[in-house]
């Protein structure tokens, strides 16, 4: 009862990164409540999956195995969730805002008349007055996030409803081991008596994973660039640069929807959060769906001809002019010195 | 034997263009002061729906919206681009609404519209990036869901078989119809209007617009049924009040925060040779690079 639960992610038998981000977000909430936090995996074949779990503070993981839970469809996954929050009706249910947490996610929130934030950027406790029905309550999920394009901030609370739902992005929450030799309780869930023929209606006739292609969240040096940037054809100076140091290419929203880029290197809310040691932001106004992505990087260069662009509030170095003029001498420069 | 397709669209504020005097007092969007558009995923969802039709004779394609009066022009974007009508939900009992009590409200809309082969939705709308009241409403009905759906392949033997866009690859799935399908971004392009039917459809009305209008276009109805817009105001659906507008949403804001950027020391660099080469050296002897 009032514990908080992590519905983990597993591809090909290991705990995805999200989950773990998640599971480190939930023991320090559960520590603040003074609760356990307890993790659901499942999937088929996951034996001795509880050890990957329990390092990151897990006191107790549910574990369901079964053929019909691989790979991932939303109505056995409803059904298996559903059951168990029934008997353990936990205060806070956290998932990846991932394909698979957003499908899942609203399902188990509506069939529960429980409430959801999706893409939460910050998770904290707090209390809520509600004037009207002069009535207070304690310790409530603070779910925040940006709204609106990313440009309000809404704290959103779920007074009445357990459990208060709310789904994360991968990279926005820190991945910290708890304890090393942290053990909890392994509870196995008897899918098979639960499972019914018609939660398995949807079949996956097919599926091809392939590995991303960039991955740009592992990179230390980002170089971005925005709808500034005029053309896909421009783009190629920001790879010439990423290329001699090292780093790799990102853009914005505004750069991704135009085609100047993939969307598997967009920065921002509805992109990645990315937390390099250096930062190029060129032709980046930098409205806060971008900058929510990337604020926390090391050092920010910003590159625009606008002198007043928002981005330069929040950039260590602040180069006003052309970025087709810039970045070439930039590379030059570069190559000279660093030999 | 052609399908029964419902497509969900909602207007939304244009949120990629947000000026300053766009955020009412009291924390919530003031609608009016952003230009309206149809949601973008929503057109990939028609288009998809509208494909359907090109390839099964005798199918049909009704719009559903929830939203204030002015929503009615989705529709009419709707119709010029080939769906066959539309129905628009709006009452003030719908204000204030979470996704949950979205979803019920919408979700009562299509039991009273009763019979339906697929419902199609974009995966999420511009204002709000939830991506909730697609799955929602599926539960609400009882009926399976697939989202993140970028291509339909056909609709047959009572069992649709689509292409879905994952984070790392692509998955081909079969689900039973009746189902909800949502459609990524990545899905082809709405097509664009056609001019035979903006002549047809411009003015197709709501009885509310018809009330404010000149009245030479009010006898247009009799002759043309087509140009009525039905609206259904909470009267007209089967529901409970309490799960609908604010007593139905179990999400509340506390706090709306107007995104301030924090002030950094900067230091301006001019774009000549000599000022980008002393950077770049600092930045190799702090090796921040190289």
């Amino acid at each position: 009862m009032d514990n908080i639960f992590v519905i983990c992610e597993i591809e090909d038998g290991k705990v995805a990164d999200v989950s773990l981000e998640l599971l480190t977000k939930g023991r320090s909430l559960a520590n603040q409540l003074n609760c356990k936090l307890e993790a659901l995996a499942l999937g088929h074949k996951l034996k001795g999956i509880e050890d990957q779990i329990y390092p990151y503070g897990a006191d107790v993981v549910h574990v369901g195995d079964d053929k019909r839970l691989e790979p991932y469809t939303t109505l056995p996954f409803t059904s298996i969730i559903m059951e168990l929050f029934k008997k353990e009706k936990p205060q806070i249910a956290l998932l990846g805002a991932t394909t698979m947490g957003r499908d899942l996610g609203p399902r188990v929130s509506s069939a529960l008349q429980s409430g959801l934030t999706a893409d939460c950027t910050a998770l904290e406790i707090g209390d809520h007055e509600d004037k009207k029905a002069k009535k207070t309550y304690k310790n409530l999920l603070y779910q925040i996030r940006p709204a609106f394009g990313g440009n309000i901030v809404a704290t959103i609370i779920n007074p009445d409803c357990r459990p208060q739902m709310a789904t994360v992005r991968e990279g926005v929450m820190k991945k910290e081991v708890f304890s090393k030799t942290h053990k909890g309780t392994l509870k196995t869930i008897d899918a098979g008596a639960i499972l019914k023929p018609e939660d398995n209606v949807v079949k996956v006739i097919e599926r091809h994973i392939e590995k991303n292609r960039v991955n740009i969240k592992n990179s230390s040096i980002i170089i971005s660039g925005g709808y500034g940037m005029a053309s896909k054809e421009n783009f190629s100076v920001l790879y010439e640069l990423a290329e001699v140091l090292g780093g790799e290419v990102g853009a914005s929203r505004a750069a991704v929807d135009a085609g100047f880029a993939d969307h598997d290197r967009q920065v921002g809310q509805t992109g990645v959060t990315v937390r390099p040691k250096l930062y190029i932001a060129c032709g980046i106004s930098g409205q806060i769906q971008h900058t929510a992505g990337m604020e926390e990087s090391s050092m920010v260069i910003a590159i625009n001809n606008d002198p007043g662009a928002p981005i330069n509030k929040i950039a260590d170095y602040v180069i006003t002019g052309d970025v087709m003029d810039i970045i070439p001498k930039l590379i030059k420069s570069y190559k000279k010195n660093s030999k | 034997m052609g399908l029964k397709i419902i497509v969900l669209a909602k207007q939304v504020p244009d949120t990629r263009n947000v000026g300053k005097d766009a955020m009412k007092a009291d924390g919530t969007v003031n609608r009016a002061a952003l230009p309206a558009i149809f949601n973008p995923e929503d057109l990939n969802a028609l288009e998809q729906a509208l494909r359907l039709k090109d390839k099964y004779p005798g199918t049909t394609v009704t719009l559903l919206t929830m939203g204030p009066g002015r929503a009615a022009d989705i529709i009419r974007e709707g119709l010029f681009r080939g769906a066959d009508d539309g129905i628009l939900l709006t009452d003030r009992a719908f204000a204030g609404s979470d996704t949950l009590a979205t979803s019920y409200a919408i979700s009562c809309a299509i039991r009273k519209i009763a019979k339906y082969d697929l419902i199609i939705a974009g995966r999420q709308a511009i204002d709000g990036d939830t991506a909730q009241v697609g799955p929602q409403v599926a539960e609400k009905i009882g009926i399976p869901q697939v989202t993140y759906g970028e291509e339909i392949y056909s609709v047959e033997k009572g069992k649709i078989s689509m292409k879905r866009r994952l984070e790392r690859g692509v998955e081909t799935v079969e689900c039973p119809v009746p189902a909800v399908v949502t459609i990524n971004s990545s899905a082809s392009a709405c097509r664009p209007r056609n001019a035979k039917l903006v002549q047809k459809y411009k003015h197709a009305q709501t009885i509310t617009e018809r009330q404010n209008q000149a009245e030479d276009y009010i006898d247009l109805t009799n002759d043309r049924p087509y140009l009525n817009i039905p609206e259904w105001s909470v009267n007209d659906i089967e529901s409970d009040l309490q799960m609908l507008g604010l007593s139905g949403s179990p999400t509340k804001v506390k706090q709306i925060e107007n995104v301030v950027f924090q002030a950094k020391e900067s230091r301006k660099i001019q774009a000549n040779d000599q000022e980008i080469e002393e950077l770049v050296k600092e930045l190799i002897a702090n090796h921040t690079i190289g």
